[in-house]
């Protein structure tokens, strides 16, 4: 015991923290963009291909599901190089990475958003003429994605997280900055108090403006 | 490259029955610690509820891995010597504790106030009423998130490799180290994990349609 708290090395070192949450943030935004479109797209397919391709959309999902993401950031990251003439940049190999794991994740939020499209919304969008592609844009999706907000607030604050994985592969966000810190400057206990604050603060905020999204579009009715 | 790759496999093996303790210890210690905690936090006098509360949403607000490296490398700070291995095994129990607050709140939350009531007026103690009226009722809709929460688990053991834990991660990060041959081991990592993890998923589907059925 005995331990007496000191902060001041923390701030002198703070751009570290700060640097690494807006990274952070830049990894969850882009790879949770690309997710979506990989989800969007999968989810519609699935729901009207045949058996090939739901079996094909289904193993992507289950294997990526089943397997921790920091062996597919390694695996990206030490071991495609390897087998493919293909050079990219850590953060590159993470986003990536985060982007097919979270596009796994999103297929199923879509998924079950999409078969819980009521039956009658579909089948009035016919009797009005509309056309299969009209009624996906204007009937089938408007609805789902009000359907699955919820769950898809908590995908896309539990993907934020999972980029504090990132500092295995040594990208600067914020778990590797308090990495840095700690290793450096031995406050130990300091600089995983203020990280800790950090990561609420920023959960809280993200958790706060899509309840907001949430709330506008169910309005919307 | 195959022959480098058999010669591993014991090492391997050594590697995976370290994940499949770890996730085992964390899996129990979670569930006795978590059901403790959650009844405190549904019936407890309201310093302690106020205590799960921020206990809860603390954990679950934070990635794994910082919990992990405070823990780890806070406690011997603070004076508190672990051997790396129970290190892990406790911020992977916490945070596992945090989820199993939840399950638990949620699955006695659905359960109809009348129940409670109901037993009330019969002249049941506070602990009967538990034993005999909610949790029998209650572990149906506890069971089917809690066995969905079990394979995170086993994924989230890969984060001890970080510890310098000889787990399954780490066996083949040591075994890449020296035979070079990153894509094949990798792909026979993800493999193995995905078969326990599936066969759990597949085995808790079943247990889910088995107590699916709930009496209202």
């Amino acid at each position: 015991m005995g331990y007496a708290l000191n902060f001041n090395l923390i701030w002198r070192h703070f751009d570290k923290l700060w640097g690494g949450l807006l990274l952070s943030l830049e990894l969850a935004v882009i790879s949770i963009a690309i997710g979506t479109v990989i989800g969007l797209v999968l989810a519609v397919w699935y729901v009207s291909a045949g058996r090939v391709v739901r079996a094909i959309i289904a193993a992507y999902v289950e294997f990526i599901r089943n397997v921790p993401l920091i062996l597919l950031v390694y695996l990206v990251f030490y071991g495609v190089p390897t087998v493919v003439d293909l050079a990219y940049s850590a953060p590159t190999s993470f986003v990536l990475t985060l982007s097919v794991y979270s596009g796994a994740y999103l297929v199923e939020v879509f998924r079950s958003g999409l078969e819980a499209v009521p039956r009658g919304q579909l089948d009035a969008g016919k009797a009005i003429g509309l056309t299969p592609w009209q009624r996906l844009i204007h009937v089938r999706l408007p609805t789902m994605l009000r359907i699955t907000l919820p769950a898809l607030s908590n995908t896309f604050i539990s993907l934020f997280k999972d980029t504090s994985i990132a500092s295995v592969i040594s990208v600067p966000e914020l778990t590797f900055g308090a990495q840095w810190i700690n290793f450096n400057t031995f406050r130990i206990v300091e600089v995983y108090l203020v990280t800790t604050a950090m990561y609420l603060l920023t959960g809280y905020i993200l958790l706060f403006g899509l309840r907001l999204v949430e709330r506008r579009f169910r309005a919307a009715r | 490259m195959a022959s480098q790759i058999l010669y591993a496999l014991p090492f391997l093996a050594k590697g995976f029955a370290v994940t499949l303790w770890v996730s085992l210890l964390v899996v129990t210690l979670s569930l006795v610690a978590g059901v403790l905690l959650g009844v405190g936090l549904v019936y407890g006098p309201a310093p302690l509820r106020w205590a799960v509360r921020i206990f809860s949403d603390t954990i679950r607000g934070i990635p794994i891995l910082v919990l992990m490296f405070f823990v780890y490398y806070g406690l011997p700070a603070i004076g508190l010597h672990l051997p790396s291995f129970w290190a892990a095994v406790l911020a992977l129990t916490l945070f596992k504790t945090a989820q199993v607050i939840e399950y638990l709140r949620g699955a006695v939350a659905s359960i109809p106030k009348g129940q409670s009531e109901a037993a009330m007026a019969i002249g049941l103690t506070f602990r009967q009423r538990l034993t005999s009226v909610i949790f029998p009722q209650a572990f149906r809709r506890f069971l089917p998130p809690w066995i969905n929460g079990v394979t995170d688990a086993v994924k989230g053991s890969a984060l001890v490799s970080l510890l310098g834990i000889t787990d399954l991660m780490q066996a083949i990060n040591q075994v890449i180290g020296r035979t070079y041959e990153a894509m094949p081991l990798y792909i026979l990592g993800a493999l193995i994990y995905f078969a326990v993890n599936y066969a759990l998923s597949l085995a808790s589907r079943r247990l889910e349609r088995r107590f699916a059925f709930i009496r209202e």
